[in-house]
């Protein structure tokens, strides 16, 4: 199809890729096809892209990664399109504050410290996560749970087990529990995030305290459906965990 | 006199090297007197007994077990083997075998003299060491045929899960390019207390460490190695509550390069500082003997902890880590200390602190293959960026001559890498590495300049911390969380009860004949 051919007006109800003239559906693309580099191997993957919804399919660079297996890097016309006005996200539902504003608020509405125990639970040994939320530094300008006054926060680390995790949240008197997990390979995440709500709900603790999970592979959707009262993904910092943890306790009466 | 490109001041170099091995043999003095479970594993291992029992216990563990729960750990497994092998004329695995099946009791045999124990031994002891002599003549014998690749050593990770996957991704990555390959081990192997046997085909984040899965990946390598005309190092994991155990199974495998890490698995896996500073020692004789290049993980404080604030904790434990790694005889030749490009991207002029500490570290450790790890930390899902990071960090790889350069995958916190990521890795860092060949010698930094002052305040910074370890001891600055801002208790943390005082009868027949020895 020629440029000039298709509608250039947007229409939020039929949203398709833009790459530089509206409803060009422009979209690259890269992967790998076990088969060996040539003119058969150009011809699958440009079958491969009109099958996955592209016109005018361009494969643009190929290279042989190692013997059998192919690298390409394509463009394509996507045909599909999806009604944006009819989109739903579930969201955590709180203000973003930041940490002066957040340490206010929890005076103003709480009147105590509110503790905050985190952990990277089960096999995990990845830190980064749970680091970048707690930390006094925090992550890229968003200071972590231990640089705000009215939070005591403990960071019990990687590797902890969900029973070891229960036991220090009973001991500190934890009013939230924040669960980072960063290995996804094979769903392991999942397993170990549903082992905790479990082991909770069994010994009667779940309603007593917030439970958020967190994670570059974690959405808010994904905890829900698991359990959990909210869930932080990619791009959300300490300062979105406080805000919920801090309404979240307002909104329940804790104190 | 060593010419600074930096402004290095060597005569403060050799003063906080001097502390460095002061506060070194404090712990030298306490690891001396103590054995650990995973030590008299290892032992069993080198003298040759392997398999597991109908529960799939390695028979070291069996073996090691009956010693403790009988209070006789201290007197060390070498001890009791000696005695039963003068008395029955069995072999190690024959013992270890009929221990199993309840035929014998080990460790209730005729005591015999110390000379009778040591020649029962000596046909195990010197069977283990002329194993691991042929495995380093036999890597030093391809380099010498078919060549290595050039410094920096292009470092790439596999982590399927499963053995032969990773192979196919080994070779690959082999093909373009890589002159190490590191089989990552599967989440939480670290906290076992036994090594897994046999070939294995499902693990988290990576594969098991087992020493089959080491066979197999070493022959893998080799082949790969003749095709690409270039010999294929291969790097394990030996941190962990089984850091010797590995070590010796790395040894007798042919493998070429293991991390290691004196303090690493005490700040970073809990494990106990007393039981980690025990089982290093013994890891790194072997490593040394064994020709293996170790590396550190100074890199991982710099997740956790400010990569720009706290790069003289790097510096302070590169120092640590090079004194502990010499009390083993381990020689600056194979000793791959860590540090890293993790400073937040935002930092302005963040490339020049980053230089600035890489040539520091380069000229503060000549002899040593440094090992450069890649951002991490910062790397965000945004692969086009991500790639430039890498690029920034290969740049500095080349500029200041660093020994193993781990590369980074722009996928990076997205998943473990596809085949086409380490290809892109590869490619990016060939194309720095070739087009920007000799700017290390081409440049030289301004008096007074960022580069300058950023290497004098890290080495000063670094003095002082030291200074600080040596009056406070390393244990105590441990418990105060000096390291990444993680506090570890002296008796806290994984393994301690596998920790136990030596007893007059002990020996560790490996020690003296594999310390410092080739």
């Amino acid at each position: 199809m020629e440029a000039k051919d298709f509608d250039k007006t947007l229409d939020l109800k039929k949203i398709k890729p833009y790459g530089d003239t509206m409803n060009d559906g422009k979209t690259q693309l890269s992967f790998t096809l076990p088969v060996p580099d040539g003119d058969e191997a150009i011809e699958a993957a440009k079958q491969l892209l009109k099958k996955m919804g592209f016109e005018n399919p361009l494969v643009v660079y190929t290279k042989e990664l190692t013997k059998g297996f192919t690298f390409f890097n394509c463009y394509g016309s996507c045909t599909h399109t999806v009604d944006y006005t009819n989109i739903y996200v579930p969201k955590v539902e709180s203000t973003k504050m930041e940490m002066k504003e957040c340490d206010e608020y929890i005076r103003e509405n709480i009147g105590r410290h509110i503790v905050a125990v985190g952990a990277s639970t089960g096999t995990d040994a990845h830190t980064v996560g749970i680091d970048a939320i707690m930390n006094m530094k925090g992550y890229a300008g968003h200071y972590g749970l231990e640089r705000y006054d009215m939070i005591d926060a403990y960071n019990l680390g990687s590797q902890v087990p969900n029973e070891e995790f229960i036991a220090k949240a009973l001991e500190l008197k934890a009013d939230a529990l924040l669960v980072s997990q960063t290995v996804t390979q094979k769903d392991v995440h999942i397993k170990n995030l549903t082992e905790l709500v479990e082991m909770l709900e069994a010994e009667g603790l779940r309603d007593k305290m917030i439970l958020v999970c967190g994670g570059p592979r974690i959405s808010h959707e994904l905890a829900k459906e698991l359990g959990y009262d909210a869930g932080f993904g990619m791009n959300t910092y300490a300062d979105d965990v406080a805000s919920y943890v801090a309404q979240e306790m307002v909104k329940r009466g804790m104190k | 006199m060593q010419e600074s490109k930096v402004g290095l001041d060597f005569s403060k170099v050799e003063y906080a090297r001097g502390i460095a091995g002061k506060i070194a043999n404090q712990v030298q003095d306490f690891v001396e007197d103590y054995t650990t479970v995973a030590v008299e594993r290892t032992i069993c291992r080198l003298l040759g007994i392997d398999g597991i029992d109908e529960n799939e216990v390695p028979l070291p563990n069996v073996l090691v077990k009956e010693m403790q729960s009988r209070g006789v750990l201290g007197q060390g497994i070498a001890y009791f083997l000696g005695n039963c092998i003068a008395e029955t004329g069995m072999t190690p695995q024959q013992v270890a075998d009929a221990v199993v099946a309840g035929k014998i009791d080990f460790i209730n045999q005729p005591v015999h003299t110390e000379k009778e124990r040591n020649e029962a031994l000596a046909p195990y002891v010197s069977a283990a060491i002329d194993r691991v002599r042929g495995n380093r003549l036999r890597r030093e014998r391809y380099i010498e045929t078919i060549g290595e690749g050039s410094k920096p050593y292009l470092y790439i990770i596999v982590a399927t899960g499963n053995i032969y996957e990773d192979v196919v991704q080994a070779q690959a990555g082999a093909r373009q390019g890589a002159d190490i390959i590191a089989v990552i081990r599967t989440t939480g192997q670290s906290l076992l207390d036994y090594v897994p046997y046999g070939a294995t085909t499902e693990g988290f984040g990576g594969t098991f460490a087992t020493q089959e899965n080491f066979r197999i990946m070493r022959k893998a390598l080799d082949e790969v190695g003749e095709e690409v005309g270039r010999y294929i190092r291969l790097c394990n994991y030996c941190s962990g509550l089984c850091m010797p155990e590995i070590a010796a199974m790395g040894a007798l495998e042919g493998l070429d390069v293991m991390l290691n890490d004196a303090l690493y698995g005490i700040l970073f896996r809990d494990i106990n500082m007393q039981r980690t500073l025990i089982d290093q020692y013994f890891s790194r004789i072997i490593n040394g003997f064994a020709g293996v290049i170790i590396n550190t993980g100074e890199d991982n404080y710099l997740t956790t902890a400010d990569a720009y604030e706290e790069a003289h904790t790097v510096l302070a434990s590169d120092f640590i880590n090079e004194q502990l790694a010499l009390l083993a005889g381990l020689p600056e030749e194979q000793q791959g200390l860590g540090h890293a490009f993790e400073m937040d991207p935002q930092l302005e002029n963040g490339f020049l602190y980053e230089l600035a500490q890489a040539q520091m570290i380069r000229e503060i450790f000549p002899k040593a293959p440094l090992k450069y790890m890649p951002p991490t930390k910062f790397m965000t899902g945004n692969i086009f960026r991500g790639h430039i990071q890498d690029a920034l960090f290969n740049m500095i790889g080349i500029w200041t001559h660093q020994g193993l350069q781990l590369l980074g995958m722009p996928t990076e916190a997205i998943h473990t890498p596809f085949m086409s990521d380490r290809y892109l890795s590869i490619e990016n860092a060939k194309y720095i590495f070739g087009n920007m060949k000799d700017i290390g010698s081409e440049v030289e930094f301004r008096e007074g300049g960022i580069v300058r002052n950023r290497a004098k305040e890290v080495l000063d910074n670094a003095t002082h911390l030291l200074e600080q370890m040596e009056s406070e001891g390393l244990f105590t600055a441990l418990e105060k969380g000096i390291f990444a801002n993680v506090k570890r208790p002296k008796n806290g943390g994984k393994g301690l009860d596998g920790v136990v005082l030596k007893s007059e009868c002990y020996s560790n027949p490996f020690v003296a004949l594999m310390k410092g020895k080739k």
